[in-house]
This record gives C-alpha cells, sequence and structure tokens, in this order.
C-alpha cells in the first residue's frame, strides 16, 4: 500500500473508533454521578423514587459501561498500532497521564463490581452509596487524565527537541500545559450535560409513551437541573476555550471562525457556505463579538488566516462543526430552563406533548454536540498530531493492512451499537417502572 | 537499582498478574461453554458466574495497564511493536471485544442465547493463542527492516514450530490454571459434583501444560540460542518450578488443600514467567531493542515509579475490599448472598 493509503485509513479507522467510543465514554463519565445524586437524594428525602431511579440508572449503565472498557481498549491499543511514530514521540513526554488514567479506571472498575453486586448486602444505604463516591471519581478522573493527553496534542510543552528527540523532559509540566484547564473542565463539564440530557429523553420518552408516574417527573426535572447547570458551565468554559485558541492556536480559531484577515473590531461569522473558496455567503456577521470572544475586548487585534502558510491551517469546514456543537449547546440550554421555570411556575406548557419532544431531542442532540465537538478538536488540529512539532502524515503506521482493519472494526462496532440498542430497550421495556414499585410493594419493602 | 529495571520488572509483574486472572476468565468461560454443549451446565454454571461476574472488568484493566505502561516506560516498543502487530492485535482486540459485548449482553442485559456463550467460551482460547504471538515475535527472526520500514513476516511466522508450540502452551496453561482456580473455587463453595468435575479437569490439563513448556524451551535452541543459553543459566529457577508444578497436582490429586495448591501454581507460574523475563533481558525485541535502548526519559521515569507507588497504594486496598466480598465471602461464596 502506498503511504498515503495508510495515512488516509488510519486517520479513518481513529476517527471511527473515537467517534464511536465517545459515545459511551461520555455516558460512563457523567451517570456515576447522575446516579450518586439519584440515590444521595433518596436518602435525604427517604424518598423511593429516587433511589430505584439510581438502580434502574446503574442497570442501563453497567451495559454501556462493558461496551465502553471494549471501546476505549480498542483506543488504547490502536494509537500505538496506527500512530506508531506518534506515540514513540509523544510518550516521552506525556506517558505520566496515560499511565494514570489505566489507574483512575483501574479504581472504577474495582468498584463498580462491588457496588453492583452489594445493593442488599449493607443494612445502612448510605454506606452502599458511599461506594460510588470511587466509582465517580475514577470515572471523572479518566476523562481528566486523557484529556491532558489530548491537551497536550494541541500545546505540546516539558521538553526539548534535538534532532528528532525529546530531551530535558518535564512530565509535569508536559501536563499542565495551555490547553488543559479549558478542555478538560469542558469535556467533563459536558459530560455530565450530555448524560443528564439522555436521561432527560429517556424519562421524556416514557412520558409520551402514556406512563404518567411521578416517578418520571421526579426523573425529568432532577436531570434537565443537572443538564442546565452543566450547559451554562460548558457555554462559559467555552469563552475561555476561544481565549486559549487566541492565544495558542489562532490558526485553529481563525478556521473556524473564517476569520481571514487579521483585524481590529472583528466581528464574529455565525453560519453560512463558503463559495469559491474563501467568499462568504449567507452568513449572520455580530460586530466586535470574535474580538470579544478572543480577547474580552471589543477593539483587540484578531489573528486571521492571512498569517499562516497554506499548509499549515486546518480544513475550513470545522466552521460547520463549530456551528453545529455551539447552537446545539445553546438549544438544550434554553428548553431545559424552559422546563424547570415552567414547572415551578406550575404552567401546562411543560406536559405538552410538543414540548415533551422537545426534551426527547436533548438526548440525542447533545450528543451530537459531542461528537461535532471532538471532530471540530481533531481536525482543527490539523495538518498536526502534535502541533508544530510532528505532522499527522509522518506519524501514522507503515503497514499494510490498515484498510482491512478498518472494516474489520466497522462490523464490531455496527454489531456492538446495534446489540446496545436492543438490549437496553428490551429490558426497560420489559420491567416498566410501574411494574417494579408493584414488585416491591408486595416484597413488602 | 536502574530504573528501567524497576520499570520492567513492575511490568513483568501487571503482565503475570493478567496472565493469571485472564487464565482463570478466559479457561472458565470455556469450561461453561463446553458444559452447555455437553450439558453439564447445570454443574459448573453457576460457580463460574458467581466468580467471574464482579471481576471481569479488572481482568482488563491488567491488560490495558501493561500496555501503556510498557510504551510510558519503553516508548520505542511503540514504534517496533505497534507496527508490526497491526493485524494481530487488531485480532485480540476483536475477540476481546467479543468477551466485553458477553458480560454486556448476557450477563447485565440478560440476553440468553447459547450462541453469545459460545462464542464467548471460544473466543477465549483464541485469545491467548493471538496475544502469544507476540512472545513469540519479541524472540527475533519474524521481522524484516527495510530503509526503515519494519514489516512481520507471516510465511516463516505461520511455519515456525516455535509458534505453535508456544500457542499450544497458552492454550493448555490458561485450562491448568483455571481449573485448579475453579476446583479449589468449587470446594470452598461446597458444591461436590463442580469440584469432582473440575478436579477431573485439572488433573487432564496438567500433563500437557508442562509438556508443552518444556518443548519451547527445547525448540528455543535452535530459534535463539542466545536465549536458549541464558535459560541454562537460570536452571535453578526452572527446577524450583517443576517442584511446585509437581507438588501442585499431588495435592490435587489426593483431594486435599485445593487453596495451597492454587498457591502453589502460582507460585510455579511466577517464578517460571521471571525466569523467562530474566532470560530475554536485555532485549525487549530480538535483536532491535533492548532495554537500555529503548528507555524514556530519566525524569519520565522517575515520575512514572511516583505514580505508579502512589497508585499502588489506592489499589492494595481496592483489590483486597473486593477479594473479600466475593472470593472470601463466605456466605457470597456458597450462593447465599445475591
Amino acid at each position: 500500500m502506498e503511504s498515503e493509503q495508510a495515512v488516509f485509513f488510519s486517520r479513518l479507522l481513529t476517527e471511527l473508533t473515537l467517534s464511536f467510543h465517545i459515545i459511551y465514554a461520555t455516558i460512563g463519565v457523567g451517570i456515576p454521578f447522575l446516579i450518586f445524586i439519584a440515590q444521595w437524594l433518596g436518602i435525604k428525602k427517604q424518598d423511593e423514587h429516587y433511589i430505584l431511579l439510581a438502580r434502574r440508572w446503574t442497570r442501563g449503565f453497567v451495559i454501556t459501561v462493558a461496551v465502553g472498557v471494549v471501546t476505549g481498549t480498542a483506543i488504547g491499543l490502536q494509537l500505538n498500532l496506527l500512530w506508531p511514530t506518534f506515540m514513540e514521540l509523544a510518550g516521552q513526554a506525556i506517558a505520566l497521564p496515560l499511565f494514570m488514567e489505566t489507574f483512575a479506571f483501574f479504581f472504577e472498575a474495582i468498584f463498580l463490581g462491588i457496588y453492583l453486586y452489594t445493593w442488599d448486602r449493607f443494612r445502612d444505604q448510605r454506606k452502599h452509596m458511599l461506594l460510588l463516591v470511587p466509582v465517580a471519581i475514577g470515572a471523572s478522573f479518566s476523562a481528566v487524565f486523557i484529556t491532558m493527553v489530548n491537551a497536550f496534542m494541541n500545546a505540546p510543552q516539558g521538553f526539548e527537541l534535538m534532532n528528532g528527540e525529546l530531551i530535558n523532559v518535564e512530565p509535569l509540566v508536559a501536563m499542565f500545559n495551555p490547553a488543559m484547564p479549558t478542555k478538560v473542565a469542558h469535556v467533563v463539564a459536558t459530560a455530565y450535560m450530555t448524560s443528564a440530557f439522555v436521561l432527560a429523553a429517556i424519562g421524556a420518552f416514557r412520558m409520551l409513551r402514556g406512563s404518567n408516574h411521578i416517578y418520571h417527573k421526579k426523573a425529568l426535572l432532577l436531570t434537565l437541573k443537572v443538564g442546565l447547570v452543566f450547559s451554562i458551565a460548558s457555554a462559559v468554559i467555552g469563552d475561555f476555550a476561544g481565549k486559549y485558541l487566541a492565544e495558542y492556536q489562532p490558526e485553529k480559531l481563525a478556521a473556524m471562525e473564517w476569520h481571514f484577515e487579521t483585524e481590529e473590531q472583528a466581528s464574529l461569522t455565525l453560519f453560512g457556505f463558503l463559495a469559491n473558496g474563501e467568499e462568504i455567503k449567507f452568513s449572520l456577521e455580530v460586530p466586535y463579538a470574535l474580538s470579544i470572544l478572543a480577547h474580552g475586548n471589543p477593539n483587540a487585534e484578531v489573528i486571521g488566516l492571512d498569517q499562516f502558510a497554506e499548509d499549515e491551517i486546518p480544513p475550513l469546514y470545522i466552521h460547520y462543526l463549530f456551528n453545529i456543537m455551539v447552537m446545539i449547546g445553546m438549544i438544550t440550554m434554553i428548553i431545559a430552563l424552559f422546563y424547570i421555570v415552567g414547572n415551578a411556575l406550575n404552567r401546562t406548557f411543560v406536559r405538552n406533548r410538543f414540548f415533551l419532544w422537545l426534551i426527547v431531542s436533548t438526548g440525542p442532540l447533545s450528543m451530537v454536540a459531542i461528537e461535532a465537538g471532538w471532530w471540530l478538536a481533531e481536525v482543527g488540529r490539523q495538518p498536526w498530531v502534535l502541533r508544530g512539532i510532528l505532522r499527522t502524515e509522518n506519524a501514522a503506521t507503515t503497514s499494510n493492512h490498515v484498510d482491512l482493519m478498518l472494516f474489520l472494526f466497522i462490523g464490531l462496532y455496527i454489531v456492538l451499537g446495534l446489540a446496545s440498542v436492543i438490549v437496553l430497550t428490551r429490558m426497560f421495556k420489559n420491567n416498566p417502572v410501574e411494574r417494579e414499585l408493584l414488585d416491591q410493594q408486595r416484597n413488602g419493602r | 537499582m536502574s530504573y528501567e529495571i524497576i520499570g520492567i520488572v513492575v511490568l513483568w509483574l501487571f503482565l503475570f498478574g493478567y496472565i493469571i486472572v485472564a487464565s482463570i476468565d478466559f479457561g472458565a468461560g470455556f469450561f461453561h461453554a463446553y458444559s452447555v454443549l455437553t450439558n453439564k451446565h447445570h454443574i459448573i454454571s453457576k460457580i463460574v458466574q458467581r466468580y467471574l461476574s464482579p471481576v471481569w472488568e479488572v481482568t482488563n484493566v491488567f491488560l490495558v495497564f501493561f500496555f501503556v505502561g510498557i510504551v510510558g516506560f519503553f516508548p520505542s516498543t511503540a514504534y517496533y511493536y505497534g507496527t508490526v502487530l497491526l493485524v494481530p492485535a487488531s485480532l485480540s482486540l476483536i475477540l476481546l471485544a467479543i468477551r466485553g459485548a458477553y458480560y454486556a449482553f448476557t450477563t447485565y442485559g440478560k440476553l440468553r442465547s447459547n450462541f453469545w456463550t459460545y462464542l464467548y467460551g471460544f473466543s477465549g482460547l483464541f485469545i491467548p493463542a493471538s496475544l502469544s504471538i507476540v512472545l513469540t515475535i519479541s524472540e527475533g527472526g519474524f521481522i524484516e527492516k527495510n530503509n526503515n520500514e519494519l514489516s512481520l513476516q507471516y510465511t516463516p511466522l505461520f511455519a515456525s514450530p516455535l509458534t505453535w508450540s508456544i500457542v499450544i502452551l497458552s492454550l493448555t496453561s490458561v485450562l491448568y490454571i483455571s481449573a485448579v482456580f475453579l476446583t479449589w473455587y468449587a470446594n470452598k463453595a461446597k458444591d461436590r459434583p463442580a469440584t469432582v468435575l473440575l478436579r477431573k479437569y485439572a488433573l487432564v490439563w496438567a500433563g500437557p501444560a508442562i509438556i508443552t513448556a518444556t518443548g519451547i524451551i527445547v525448540e528455543l535452541r535452535t530459534h535463539n540460542p542466545v536465549h536458549f543459553q541464558r535459560m541454562l543459566d537460570l536452571w535453578w529457577m526452572f527446577a524450583i518450578s517443576g517442584i511446585l508444578f509437581i507438588a501442585t497436582v499431588y495435592l490435587i490429586w489426593q483431594k486435599r488443600s485445593y487453596g495451597l495448591a492454587f498457591f502453589l501454581l502460582t507460585g510455579q507460574f511466577f517464578i517460571a514467567f521471571y525466569a523467562y523475563g530474566i532470560s530475554h533481558y536485555p532485549y525487549l525485541l530480538y535483536p532491535y531493542l533492548t532495554i537500555d535502548e529503548g528507555f524514556t526519559s530519566e525524569g519520565m521515569a522517575i515520575a512514572l515509579i511516583i505514580a505508579f507507588i502512589a497508585g499502588f497504594c489506592l489499589l492494595i486496598p481496592s483489590l483486597w475490599l473486593l477479594l473479600r466480598l466475593f472470593l472470601f465471602n463466605k456466605d457470597y461464596v456458597e450462593g447465599k448472598l445475591k
């Protein structure tokens, strides 16, 4: 195989695995946190419904975790198989958080196993709840450590480069690089947000299917509150991320905003599409907004694409990804806000079928935003795999069989994806919450 | 002790941990599938599931820990092994995925289907077979280096008796380790019929396991004389390992102290595994990569070792809690607790 082809298929396979894994990873990071809140509320309010909520979420959650373990192992190994040159070079400086991630995950796996099989072992429910703390911490820290590695790829530091070798490595400096704070915060906050909206979507869907139980209303209110808090947090962090980009990766910011000429008082381009290369059509220009986003000052100068060599700027289609991500963030935030305010004021529109459908849409929509966000992050770093140091085309494997492996993994992910959907829907359809509550009453608990 | 030695000793320990827990897991899956096939599943499936359910994710982490760790301590392994292992490691990944999916969909998702049980059981045999290829490759002779491009030579690899000896060793030892452990576990659970059946499996697989292990040493004499010579220098370690093997089999034959038997078996594999590792030194990959050449910078090594010690302090009590609740808890093992 030509090496160009190996690069192409390596990128495709990595994109595929990451896009698939991120669904399970996001849920895996966010849901333990939500289970914890539900169980805590249940114990505090002495409300069986919240406890049951925690139990049912856990039952679905373990399935996604098990698939996430599989896809996580796949991406971990594939990084070495598909990008050996990159791992050899970057490993010298950024192996520490990768290594720590396995510990975080180890920790999570052990306590998840214990938590799952000890629901009825403790007389004091609070003890059982405490087992969830290491699960939630382990899950969130897995995300933190892995995102540190990704941040390093965007803003490599903590070493000196000599004849293609990294010397004087300072692992902590590499870990705490400038991209790290905003990236880590954004990933964790959006994981909580997305998980909350996915669970809200399920609750709303059950209500649309005719279940009118108070259980679902409690679930909906809880999840949408969490969703609202973290969608606001994600947006605020996103603003800081813009300022980081302006300072350290101006070409990424300029490409995603279609900012061609360096200028002061720069306006922000929303929507639109590109004609003949650089002509923006049907867009919405918000005056001064880009200067504010980049530097917090309407008069500040924002570097445009004119400052960069042609072969060092990312593909311009990332603008669309950026818009999708931001728009979905806004829409879901507004839907959650309307529900919470409407519910507090006792307005009837929150029980309206159309509004419930809107809530159902927040689940898949926020997952689309997660995908768009990661595509933006990865494609936006091109042509670099390690910004300024190693180009993607020089980092891929030279092996001949990447295309074959791609097809193999496509098949695997189709099976895993379909099976998870089938098993999860069957699980909850066959055992609706009404029946489980009745069973509990009959058993005298 | 130099940092690279500390690094490889720790990693080797985790690989050893993986080999033991994964062997139990793979073998258990196979015995389970085999019992379904021969309509004996009422005897052992309960024992197998009670043990496996809470621990399988932990098993997987041992493997992840090993490959992340080795790339951390020895970044050049990513380049050498990463390039040549694309196909075998991808196949292992698919097989591991099948097992993960089994847990996801059958154990947690209550999907009842013999199809998954068979897939699960037999994939457990193919995984050690495909992973053990890595050990074969590490002996050298199967990688060609052409203008800085590495490629794996499949024809000599699959034509080599060494490859197949190692594959067969991986299979027999998986079944042997697993059977000995499960005999002990079934006995603890006071499950007579399961104990009898599993004890039989343990005795059946003991012979093939030791014969194939010895066979490999003989194969190495022609394939990699340097390594073979270094192994001979460590003959006393292999001798101790052999004595432990005999003691294990004796105890099982006598139907006594199954716990001690499993402990001795762990000792047998531990010593043999380290003897193999020590004799492999200093090569990570014959003849391209040694421990010193492939080592990361000193700063990173210290950071990794500190992280490892900190992580270990966190893990040991957690693992102990896991074992106490599920392996050493009488009521759970006997099936009185759900």
